[in-house]
């Protein structure tokens, strides 16, 4: 057994009684119809034997009817003219670009018949490497939404009145702005045409502007950029150059600027390669648990107010001429002691960023940078990142202005301000006084206000260009037509703006003249379209010239920052961002990956703090009701008070926070100007999600992601969906991690205990584990054996599998009120493990689907043979033959079996059957997803599962016949080397292998037996159920000893054993 | 002994008899198939309205014994009340004379027509053998047998009860039939296994549509287009080979064709089943009209209403036969492809079919049985012949050369395993 303990809640660590309780009542299920029995059970209730017949009968009847009814008449209706390139039922391909208010990844669309449905990452952009995010997935949800407008309209009194058609509307808006100051309000733009446009747009109408404005903003940095090197811009980051990573706060991973581009570049340097590998270093210094920080080698907790403290004092141990600040906390201050030696070591190979958007900080880890030799090497000023481009002062002077009348017509697209403005009462009553145009696709809060209102269409309607890096250029084309009458917003600037009688006057032909022209000729136009990219040759490196000059008064600044008590930081989760995908049920339900909560935002405190202040006390044994804080979803709430802003929100104690630090997401809480047109307007997903903390955000020149707070104790409490405390592994090891001078050192070490334990239980000396371990046969995959293989150290967390997964595979949205029930369908979720340290925990993220088990244990229970194993090792589930006995899901060892508790998909065949359930046990997010609208995002090749059926990862099996029947046509077995399954096309840093471990040439079997074979295990590999996916152990690259074990009372003591 | 001898003399002149008889019909009929086919298949089939009533239980319909003989000699002469409604029943078409036919002639088809059972296609068979007649004699031969056991046990329980009374044995008086439990324990029994066997049988076939073979909103003979003009099917199904939905035209794809033909003038004669006539020519119409298809000025229709498609065309809704249950994948180019089928494999002689009908089952035991007797088109690593996919499955070959097993079906790649078709 390993020494080491790894838990996923307090309750594991400490084995409280209401955690074994919990735990040992595995499926805690109230079931629904009989609930009101009470515990009296079904012979004892009233009238049994009379309900009985009654059902019988009932259940008798309507089957007899249902039987007698004649088979329906179904038609086949072919196209009229079918166009050349569908063929139906096979699907097509196409090059795109997600883009969102700036984030900006190169995709390839799968289109089937003509419908979108799943995003894949673009292999050919070297930018992302073929990655993609947990939002770009969820994207192609979006276009299916049905919030989304459909028609031009007009607002009238209360209400919005259609416009019947866009010349209508053209005649409608264009003398409304004309003689108007314009402001075009939108977030970054980083489309060269559309940059262009604009420009033409503003040179039509005198005294206009162009605003760009980000929800949550890079302001700071650009500015001290500005102030540094003369340039208001962000320049390209090299984190795969960097040999030392220093991160203050920045969630680079999770969302800071361009995770999916530093997820790819982070990992290179991440893999174990060789037989002495070298990793980076990573060393996070920050105020909450972020998932960067709950990646890095080494991490050190401050309060959100000494972030300036920390860059300066690490600035002044680099040689900087300023004096270090007195840091009070001894940890924190040998840990900018090391990060300090370990930069100074590897001058040239290092990376310092920063998150805060505080200008001085920027400023001083600009100075870092230029200290540690960044600047050139891990710092490229030869090519600016584009991704967010919007000055705070900008938009103030925006909102100001337009109060004021300097400004007459405001033209918004794609930004939602009167959410997520800081002052958006001002930004609302500044609205009110002008012209106002919304290109928004949605109703949203903003859209809500304006005048007119001219859709546009979503980005896989549209044709389009992004340039995200300086020379690097991503295309977008339509991979569907319309689906509402919606109009590019450049179309309409075109048509607001062009001289009269122009050919230019629609985006499309706009888009393909600009091109054509740019690239030379219409092969290179076609060839760019097709790849999607349009890159140079050679990646160009330079440096910018520094300009110290702001550095001493940026240092004053920052010794006058005074913190407070508490303080409460303002973060972005990974899966809703900043809000503007709130309403997508598949991120809604996409469990935070370090506190695992779905639907909701929450305050995030530390166990020392919800002690203090709560007298919850998590790690309290003897405490009764104490320690039934994490087995219930209901959890206490508090009232934060920042300046004049409250809000009540519950209470997510997690390892790892800052003792005085609160840590609260954005992007929550929309909600229309009358709450009753949310669930309409903004949408049924978003309607009740969180709390919006938009207001609470500062405003000192730059907006303040942090605030000096004042916390009080509400004694209410709030229920919160999460799905970390649904799973128990028993205390069974199912994570091996080690540090990298130990591995170095001897690389078996890492795995002993496992060979050790494997030997033992062998029978009779022999050296066969997988036959001779075993009472079972061993069948022969004499074909193909399918295996995967994840590598723990590359595996961020970043949670863009799970969505991937879930569109693939039309894994069902339950709901919150599910949710809580522990009934979430996800067939691929990411379990986090703390280890170590309490409060400054090291986190490890295993991504956990069905192992594939060649001696399945949930097969041998299966009454009905509804689970069984093919000759390829798959273990295969039949929904049609399953009846639901759950027998499986008992007696699966790593829990990742999910049972359809009711219908979630309207799969069954009476329509509507579900909506009785609303309110009382489902969601209205579920009915969202049965909308027809939204389940043209299905995908047609998968089943889509019905209630009373057990389901769970099928490897992609469809992905798998695919490429298989592929190549049995091409007669070539090597083509089977092309199979991806979802999660592993979506995963940014290739974290995940797939194929046939049979073939000695395949990715997979070189990682079991070559490359890796010391890092290489099985989960609970003793139960010898034999799985197919294995994991490779975590190399942390730390001087500490990793893991430290755990006596029954509670001491801690190094564990040398396991590390020689 | 002389008792037995008699015995099976009457046994072997029986025998005897019918065989000859049986030879005899043989060979009349062999004369009237080959007349019958010679003269008479052009116009008539014996089971179905064809241009010509069906000839099957011609002897229950015609007035009397000779007037078969006058008409087929002469048909336009006869002028009596059946002769007459024959006539305007298949107006405007009279039937041909064929005075040459000698009396036996007429017998001998007539004979044939009488003994006529439906031809066994020879396309492979789909599914279970037809055991419909065998059962049908098993449960008359069970009901008789039973019957006799129920009496011999009757008369046993007499006797008995007789010689005991003679005995001076006494029994209680005895329950009748009706009332005895044994026998009513054994007929709820056996009503519940009979019961059962039907209720299954039928529930097992819910959802089932062998011979389905619904009315399409137009007359479409695959007999006219793939039978006797020979077009590929891939030309229109060219999904096929390519997708797992092996396509229904679209319809500028029919008017690949008919654009330039717009009259049916084909030998085979449309019929359909209830035996009405259908106009090919009208059809063709009717697929102008979902095209919008001006057959005058030889153009589609204006598109006035700029909706991208001429005015007046839309898809047609063809009543989909094969229906295959939606948690079933089906790839028609693994098949094709691949497993190098015949489409007439699963849809029977599509070739023959005036209005296509459903021609297997489609249940999950017939594709079952199918892969379990396919044999894949295994790599041959001596002459590299086959699917070179094959070439990694090591241990077949090896077996394969160790003669432990002589041919890999589909079964042994896993062709019968859940995921193949189900996910």
């Amino acid at each position: 057994m390993s020494k080491k303990k790894y838990w996923q809640s307090f309750g594991e660590l400490n084995q409280t009684e209401s955690f074994q309780e919990a735990s040992k009542n595995e499926f805690q299920e109230e079931l629904l119809p009989l609930s009101d029995l009470d515990d009296k059970g079904i012979m004892d209730a009233k009238t049994p034997r009379r309900d009985f017949l009654k059902y019988l009968g009932f259940s008798t009847a309507a089957a007899a009817v249902a039987a007698s009814c004649e088979i329906p008449v179904r038609r086949a209706v072919p196209y009229l003219n079918r166009p050349d390139n569908i063929i139906p039922g096979v699907a097509n391909y196409y090059a795109s670009t997600y883009v969102n208010g700036g984030d900006t990844i190169s995709v390839v669309v799968k289109q089937r018949d003509g419908r979108p449905i799943k995003i894949e990452g673009n292999e050919l952009s070297t930018i992302t490497n073929g990655g993609t995010s947990a939002q770009a997935q969820a994207s192609v949800l979006d276009l299916y939404d049905n919030t989304r407008l459909r028609y031009p309209m007009e607002k009238t009194g209360k209400g919005f009145k259609e416009v019947p058609g866009f010349d209508a509307f053209d005649k409608m808006v264009a003398p409304a702005i004309v003689g108007k100051n314009v402001a075009i309000l939108t977030g970054t733009i980083n489309s060269p045409s559309t940059l262009l446009i604009i420009k033409d747009f503003l040179a039509r109408y005198p005294g206009s502007r162009h605003v760009q404005y980000d929800a949550v903003s890079y302001s700071g940095m650009l500015q001290a950029n500005e102030a540094c090197y003369g340039k208001k811009a962000i320049p390209s980051y090299h984190f795969d150059k960097a040999k030392v990573i220093v991160s203050l706060g920045a969630d680079f991973l999770g969302t800071w600027l361009s995770p999916t581009e530093f997820n790819n570049q982070y990992s290179q340097n991440r893999k174990v390669k060789g037989d002495k590998p070298e990793l980076s270093q990573h060393f996070h210094f920050e105020s909450m648990m972020s998932l960067t920080g709950s990646n890095a080698d080494d991490r050190y907790t401050h309060k959100p107010s000494e972030t300036g403290a920390v860059a300066l004092a690490l600035l002044a141990k680099l040689g900087g001429a300023v004096s270090a600040p007195s840091i009070a906390d001894a940890k924190l201050a040998k840990g900018i002691d090391t990060a300090a030696a370990a930069l100074t070591a590897n001058k040239g190979a290092a990376l310092v960023v920063c998150g805060s958007n505080d200008v001085n900080i920027q400023v001083i880890v600009n100075a870092i940078n230029e200290a540690i030799g960044a600047n050139g090497t891990s710092i490229n000023w030869a090519m600016t990142s584009n991704y967010k481009n919007g000055i705070d002062g900008d938009m103030a002077k925006l909102v100001d202005d337009m109060s004021s009348g300097a400004v007459g017509a405001v033209l918004i697209n794609g930004v939602n301000p009167a959410y997520s403005f800081s002052d958006s009462k001002k930004f609302k009553d500044a609205l009110s006084k002008v012209v106002s145009v919304s290109f928004n696709g949605t109703m949203d809060e903003t859209t809500e206000l304006c005048k007119y209102i001219i859709p546009t269409h979503h980005w896989l309607e549209s044709w389009g260009d992004a340039e995200p890096k300086t020379g690097y250029f991503s295309l977008m084309q339509p991979t569907i037509n319309p689906l509402f009458k919606t109009r590019a917003f450049e179309t309409s600037l075109l048509k607001w703006s062009a001289p009269a009688g122009s050919l230019m006057n629609d985006y499309e032909t706009y888009f393909k003249t600009f091109w054509n022209a740019k690239l030379g000729s219409t092969d290179l136009y076609d060839k760019a379209l097709q790849d999607g990219v349009v890159e140079p040759v050679a990646m160009a490196v330079g440096a910018a010239s520094f300009n110290g000059g702001a550095v001493a008064a940026a240092a004053t600044a920052i010794a006058a920052i005074k913190g407070g008590a508490i303080e409460v930081v303002f973060y972005q989760k990974v899966s809703v961002g900043n809000g503007s995908q709130a309403n997508n049920p598949w991120l809604q339900e996409l469990p935070d990956p370090v506190t695992k909560v779905t639907w909701d935002n929450y305050a995030m405190m530390s166990p020392a703090m919800a002690k203090s202040l709560l007298s919850l006390d998590v790690m309290n044994q003897a405490g009764g009701n104490q320690s039934d804080y994490e087995v219930h979803p209901e959890k206490p709430t508090v009232k934060i008070t920042v300046g004049k802003n409250v809000v009540e929100l519950p209470v997510i104690v997690i390892p790892g926070m800052n003792v005085s630090t609160i840590a609260v997401a954005v992007g929550y809480g929309r909600a229309s100007a009358n709450p009753e047109d949310t669930k309409n307007n903004i949408g049924r997903s978003a309607n009740g999600a969180g709390k919006n903390v938009y207001p609470m955000v500062g405003f000192n020149g730059t907006n303040s992601y942090s605030a000096i707070a004042t916390v009080e104790k509400t004694g209410n409490k709030y229920p919160l969906a999460q799905t970390q405390v649904h799973g128990f592994t028993e205390s069974r090891p199912v994570i091996y991690e080690t540090n990298l001078k130990s591995y170095n050192a001897n690389p078996e070490a890492l795995l002993e205990e496992v060979t050790k334990e494997r030997e033992a239980i062998t029978i009779g000396g022999s050296k066969d584990f997988v036959k001779d371990a075993t009472m079972y046969p061993d069948f022969e995959k004499p074909g193909i054996k399918w295996g995967m293989s994840i590598d723990l150290n590359t595996c961020t967390g970043c949670s863009a599998c799970v969505v991937a997964c879930t569109a693939e595979n039309n894994v069902s949205v339950v709901g919150k009120m599910q949710v809580q029930r522990a009934h979430e369908m996800h067939w691929l979720r990411i379990d986090r493990y703390f280890t170590g340290d309490l409060e400054n925990p090291d986190v490890v993220f295993q991504p956990m689907l069905c192992q594939h088990c060649d001696n399945a244990p949930c097969e041998n229970v299966c009454p009905v043979a509804a689970t069984n194993h093919s000759s390829e090792g798959l273990n295969q589930m039949t929904y049609n033959r399953c009846i639901g006995t759950r027998y499986c899901a008992n007696n699966c060892p790593y829990k990742v079996r999910r049972f359809n508790w009711l219908d979630y998909t309207g799969a069954d065949s009476f329509p509507d059957n579900q909506n009785p359930m609303v309110g009382t046990y489902m969601d209205e997010s579920v009915l969202q997803m049965n909308d027809d609208l939204t389940r043209m995002v299905l995908n047609p090749d998968v089943t889509v599962r019905s209630r009373g059926v057990i389901e769970k990862c099928s490897f992609c099996v469809q992905r798998l016949q695919e490429t298989k029947l592929e190549a049995k046509k091409q007669g070539d077995p090597t083509l089977v080397r092309n199979v991806k399954t979802a999660c592993m096309q979506a995963c940014p840093t290739h974290a995940i292998s797939f194929g046939n471990v049979n073939d000695k040439e395949s990715d997979v079997y070189k990682i079991r037996n070559v490359d890796q074979k010391h890092r290489s295990f099985y989960v609970m590999e003793q139960l010898h159920v034999l799985p197919n996916v294995s994991y490779l152990a975590k190399v942390r690259n730390t001087d500490r000893h990793i893991g430290v074990e755990e006596e029954q009372h509670g001491e801690k003591k190094q564990d040398t054993k396991a590390h020689v | 002994m002389s008792r037995y001898r008699k015995i099976f003399n009457r046994l072997f002149t029986s025998i005897f008899l019918v065989v000859l008889l049986s030879i005899n019909v043989e060979s009349l009929a062999q004369d009237g198939a080959a007349l019958f086919k010679a003269n008479c298949a052009s116009c008539h089939k014996v089971d179905k309205v064809f241009t010509g009533p069906a000839l099957q239980g011609w002897k229950d319909r015609v007035p009397g014994d000779g007037w078969i003989y006058k008409w087929i000699a002469n048909p336009a002469a006869q002028t009596d009340p059946y002769a007459t409604t024959l006539k305007a029943q298949y107006k405007p078409t009279v039937m041909t004379a064929f005075p040459q036919f000698k009396k036996e002639d007429v017998d001998a088809i007539m004979k044939y027509v009488d003994d006529w059972k439906p031809p066994v296609t020879d396309v492979p068979k789909s599914g279970a053998p037809d055991g419909s007649g065998d059962s049908l004699l098993f449960g008359i031969l069970t009901l008789v047998l039973a019957l006799i056991a129920f009496i011999l046990l009757q008369v046993n329980s007499n006797l008995r009860k007789l010689s005991d009374e003679k005995e001076g044995v006494m029994h209680p008086e005895p329950v009748p039939v009706y009332k005895n439990k044994t026998y009513l324990m054994a007929g709820i029994l056996l009503l519940f296994l009979v019961g059962g066997f039907y209720t299954i049988n039928g529930a097992v076939n819910l959802g089932r549509q062998k011979n389905y073979q619904p009315e399409q909103p137009i007359f479409y003979s695959h007999q006219v287009h793939a039978g006797t003009n020979q077009i590929s099917c891939l030309y229109c199904h060219g999904g096929a080979q390519d997708s797992k939905q092996a396509s229904i035209p679209s319809v500028n794809q029919c008017m690949n064709c008919h654009k330039s033909i717009n009259k049916y003038e084909g030998p085979d004669v449309l019929v359909r089943d209830d035996g009405s006539a259908v106009d090919g020519t009208a059809e063709i119409q009717k697929l102008y009209a979902y095209a919008g298809w001006n057959e005058t000025t030889k153009t589609y229709n204006p598109d006035n209403n700029k909706d991208g498609i001429p005015d007046g065309a839309r898809p047609i809704e063809w009543v989909k036969v094969h229906n295959l249950p939606d948690h079933v994948y089906f790839n028609h180019s693994q098949h094709i492809k691949v497993g190098k089928q015949d489409c007439q494999t699963c849809h029977g002689n599509i070739q023959q079919m005036p209005e296509v009908y459903q021609f297997t089952e489609l249940s999950m035991g017939w594709c079952i049985n199918c892969h379990r007797e396919t044999k894949v088109d295994f790599y041959n690593k001596d002459d590299k012949s086959g699917n070179k996919f094959y070439s990694i499955y090591e241990k077949f070959h090896n077996d394969l050369k160790n003669h432990k097993m002589d041919s890999v079906t589909v079964e042994a790649i896993g062709g019968t395993e859940c995921q193949k078709c189900h996910y």
